[in-house]
């Protein structure tokens, strides 16, 4: 018994310091005077400072959040629809086509989903640029957003849309009042992936992108193939600062959210 | 209403997601040319059905052909293949043990386990990447960190070899392989476990004869999760590998941004899609059968 | 006293048990989940662990099997310690509550999955495993695997399973609890007939009283981790020695009041101005103690005339349940409470004697009621 419980204790602790040790590193050197990432020279904040006037990083981020926000929007509504079609639209001409091209994009290599869409928006003469991206972001992020909704509609029991329906309200109503409410938090961690996955994003923008549009990855992505470099570092640890906080503030959210449910149904039982 | 939900995504991924591909087969058919945009022919409807006619004979396999006789790309895919395979081994090496470890931790610690898990996850990709570039260079952190304990007398060079490359990828996708596995785990009934060592297991034992099998699907998700996009990756060959490491992703993007030749780019695109269709349609077939299996 | 005709080694001081649980107490952190439980269990007995859920015995039966291990006390086995000897290498096995099959094998290899762990030859694995798919019947679905059967077969699957390795004690964790009413009827009696032919001993954990009496040749019954009463079903029936086990087995009229005398038959007052209630003195119990009466509803009589009974009391009726074969009436005496009484049904019921609102008598035997302490 001990045995076993000490090999995966140090087996979760080397794998977790695998996966962290590498960002705290990353964390710590951006702090770093020195203008070479791996020889400490002090502490100072000055690579923030210089992050901070640099316009095009700015309004590089600026594009980022942009893209982000209409393309996992976007993606959202689709995905959902698709997913509750998925789920509970049985046997259906053509279900098998659909299922594969929700399915494909998780796994297609981003170069080639990249390539084509580009090919596309030069043959039908799509100007490249905001538009572009988000609509191939919008095409790869729907199907997480799918696979996400998909797994908590297949959990809840059909007979809550089939008594809404018995209850007198019409197709349309019975999604809006009772599956809609009810798949919410699914919806919502789809919508916070599908922002995350294009905020993300390098190939795929880089392909579907014009001059007129450049995204942070792009911009990061043409300094590091320089090397190293500290300003990087600040925009990473800003970045990871934001993600961490997020999660964080998302699970006390929802343990709260758990706890006060359970403190309910413990009042409700007594 | 089902209909119309049907309808509109369908039709989405067809015009975005299908319609492209064949976009891009039609290109890889074309020829080079200097001209905006850098391929011929282009197809003039407005020209009708001559010009079709026209447009059809001048496709050709010439590129294809130009592929199989430079022995850069058909190495460049079976290197991708190979870094591919081997690091979906690392992952699943890495990550199974996690996973079980995950599993068997108490109750109240898995929530906070599987955030950690899923933390690097939403942290940017290209940053983790990026992360390593500082640890592996030859004046790098790991290099000053085994001189200083005295394993190596001499810098290694790690960064820019084939090592930095399977570093890189088990790093960036093993919550892909510890996700699906957890899951698997997670569901195992402990009581079969128990049955096993009622039956005379030894833990051991129970663990090959019944963790392992009942384990088997999300261990095959995991590695076609890791596998299929390792297979087309860029970012990590061009940042860590240098350039002795050979991978398809890394000449497709080369081929296109700095060579500009388009039809090569889409032929080689369209090779490597149908060298992972088989795993894609493989990895399609198992989540739903594992999807059936929940319903 | 011994009837060698009957078994009963229980009875039989020369016989030594095949278990003994000594003292046995488990603690988890600050909650006591056994405390203080002695058993002897025989060979070839079919015993009963009973009791609500969270009464210990189900952690009772995992400490046999050895998935826990006692905080004091000791567990023997044919004789042997078996503090320290891990589940595997014990000769008891278990058909767990979920019936625990693995869900990659056929019904063939978990049935085969204990051989094999002893390196047994193939063609011996091969002879046992037919013998016990024969013995459940379950030869057609050999080649399944256990989504493709039904419920009933998946518990004879589990019963094979456990039985193959010709264990010396087969636990059974509320083996019939998913089974419907109909078939767990008709499952109770073949195990019954399995175990004898197989002459294992069983340990059978339940909450359903009924399947324990009907089962068990012993019945162990627990509450909050404690031993209540182990006894024949018969006796924990018809002698109950506390309150809570009379309440437990079956249905059971409870009256409070005061011990008047103790002799052959005890006397109970229990209302002002009533004759005092006559029936068998339970345990040792003295003049002016409090205690209860306990009379079983089908014990009771019902009439329309004051009967000759020195045991009656007069009430109206303010139920009947018709179950079919009997008939409930729950009896509403002056003093508010009530009383439940169970008549057969023995002829077709187009005309009931008695009626809501009839005011009637219910009167017993001197010997069919208990006085119990409280």
């Amino acid at each position: 018994m001990n045995r076993i419980s000490s090999f995966n204790i140090v087996s979760l602790t080397l794998g977790f310091a695998f996966l962290y040790i590498p960002m705290i590193i990353l964390v710590i050197y951006s702090f770093n005077e020195s203008k070479l990432v791996t020889v400490w020279a002090g502490f100072s904040t000055k690579w923030y400072g210089e992050l901070l006037r640099n316009e095009s990083f700015l309004a590089a981020a600026w594009v980022t959040l942009k893209v982000a926000f209409f393309s996992s929007t976007l993606a959202t509504i689709l995905g959902t629809m698709a997913a509750y079609v998925m789920v509970r639209r049985g046997r259906f001409a053509g279900r098998t086509l659909f299922s594969g091209m929700i399915y494909a994009p998780l796994v297609m290599p981003e170069v080639i989903t990249g390539l084509s869409l580009l090919l596309l928006f030069i043959a039908i003469g799509l100007d490249r640029g905001v538009l572009t991206i988000v609509l191939a972001h919008t095409t790869f992020a729907m199907c997480y957003v799918s696979v996400v909704v998909s797994s908590r509609l297949v959990s809840f029991d059909q007979s809550l849309e089939e008594a809404a329906l018995d209850l007198g309200s019409t197709p349309f109503e019975a999604f809006r009042l009772v599956t809609i409410p009810i798949v919410a938090p699914a919806v919502l961690s789809g919508w916070l992936l599908a922002f995350t996955l294009s905020l993300d994003d390098l190939i795929i923008a880089s392909f579907t992108s014009g001059p007129s549009a450049t995204t942070l990855p792009m911009k990061v992505w043409s300094s590091v193939r320089l090397g190293v470099s500290p300003e990087i570092n600040a925009l990473s640890t800003i970045f990871i600062g934001i993600v961490t906080v997020g999660v964080l503030i998302a699970s006390v959210v929802s343990k709260r959210a758990i706890s006060r449910r359970q403190a309910e149904e413990l009042a409700a039982e007594s | 209403m089902k209909r119309l939900f049907t309808v509109i995504p369908y039709a989405w991924l067809i015009v975005l997601f299908l319609v492209p591909f064949a976009i891009v087969f039609k290109i890889s058919l074309s020829d080079y040319a200097v001209s905006i945009p850098p391929y011929a022919p282009t197809l003039d409807i407005a020209g009708g059905w001559q010009a079709v006619k026209d447009f059809l004979g001048e496709l050709d396999f010439e590129n294809y052909v130009f592929l199989t006789e430079d022995a850069l790309y058909w190495k460049a895919y079976l290197s991708s293949l190979k870094i591919a395979a081997i690091s979906t081994v690392l992952t699943l090496l890495v990550g199974y043990p996690i996973a079980y470890g995950m599993a068997r931790a108490p109750e109240a610690w898995r929530p906070t386990l599987m955030m950690l898990v899923i933390l690097p996850f939403w942290t940017s990709f290209l940053i983790r990447v990026y992360a390593w570039i500082g640890i592996l260079a030859t004046e790098g952190l790991l290099n000053q960190f085994l001189l200083w304990i005295g394993i190596i007398d001499a810098p290694l060079g790690l960064l820019n070899t084939p090592t930095a490359v399977y570093i890189g990828i088990v790093y960036t996708y093993l919550p892909f392989m510890i996700l699906p596995i957890y899951a698997a785990l997670d569901r195992l009934d402990p009581s079969l476990l128990e049955a096993a060592e009622d039956l005379g297991c030894s833990r051991t034992t129970a663990f090959w004869t019944v963790t392992v099998p009942l384990s088997r699907p999300g261990v095959i998700a995991g590695c076609f999760l890791v596998f299929i996009p390792a297979v087309g990756e860029v970012v990590i060959p061009s940042l860590l590998g240098g350039s002795d490491t050979l991978m398809i992703g890394k000449i497709l993007w080369e081929e296109f941004f700095s060579n500009r030749d388009w039809p090569v780019a889409s032929a080689v695109a369209t090779i490597l899609l149908l060298i992972l269709v088989v795993p894609i349609v493989l990895f399609q077939r198992q989540q739903q059968a594992a999807r059936e299996a929940e319903q | 006293m011994v009837n060698s005709t009957v078994f009963a080694p229980w009875e039989d001081p020369g016989q030594t048990p095949l278990i003994r649980i000594e003292n046995v107490t488990k603690r988890f952190g600050d909650f006591t989940a056994i405390d203080d439980v002695s058993i002897d269990i025989y060979t070839r007995e079919f015993f009963a662990l009973l009791g609500p859920s969270g009464c210990g015995k189900t952690t009772l039966m995992r400490m046999l099997a050895g998935f826990e291990t006692p905080s004091e006390g000791r567990i023997t086995i044919d004789g042997k310690d078996m503090a320290g000897v891990p589940p595997n290498k014990r000769a008891v096995n278990m058909m767990f509550q979920s019936y625990a099959l693995f869900p990659h094998l056929t019904v063939w290899d978990n049935i085969a999955f204990g051989l094999r762990r002893d390196r047994m030859d193939k063609d011996r694995v091969a002879a046992r495993v037919e013998e016990m798919l024969k013995l459940t019947q379950l030869q057609k679905f050999a080649k399944r695997k256990p989504h493709q059967i039904s419920g009933g077969q998946r518990q004879r699957v589990a019963l094979a399973r456990s039985l193959a390795k010709a264990p010396k004690l087969l636990l059974l964790d509320e083996p019939l609890g998913a089974l419907d009413k109909k078939l767990r009827e008709e499952t109770q009696f073949e195990l019954m007939e399995i175990q004898e032919k197989t002459g294992t001993t069983f340990v059978i954990v339940t909450h359903d009283q009924e399947e324990a009496m009907t089962v068990a040749s012993r019945v162990a019954v627990m509450n909050h981790g404690k031993l209540v009463q182990v006894d024949t079903p018969e006796r924990i029936y018809e002698a109950p020695k506390s309150v809570y086990v009379a309440d437990f087995i079956g249905d059971v009229n409870l009256i409070e009041g005061l011990v008047a005398s103790v002799g052959e038959l005890a006397e109970l007052t229990w209302a002002e101005g009533k004759a005092p209630l006559i029936g068998q003195s339970g345990a040792s119990l003295k003049a002016g103690d409090e205690a209860v009466f306990a009379i079983r509803p089908e014990k009771i009589a019902i009439s329309r005339e004051e009967p000759e009974a020195r045991n009656r009391v007069r009430g109206k009726i303010v139920d009947i349940g018709y179950l079919g074969n009997l008939s409930v009436y729950h009896v509403q005496l002056p003093d508010g409470s009530y009383m439940k009484c169970e008549v057969g049904n023995r002829s077709r019921v187009s005309r009931r004697d008695y009626t809501w609102e009839d005011e009637v008598w219910l009167s017993w035997t001197d010997t069919a009621g208990l006085v119990l302490p409280s």
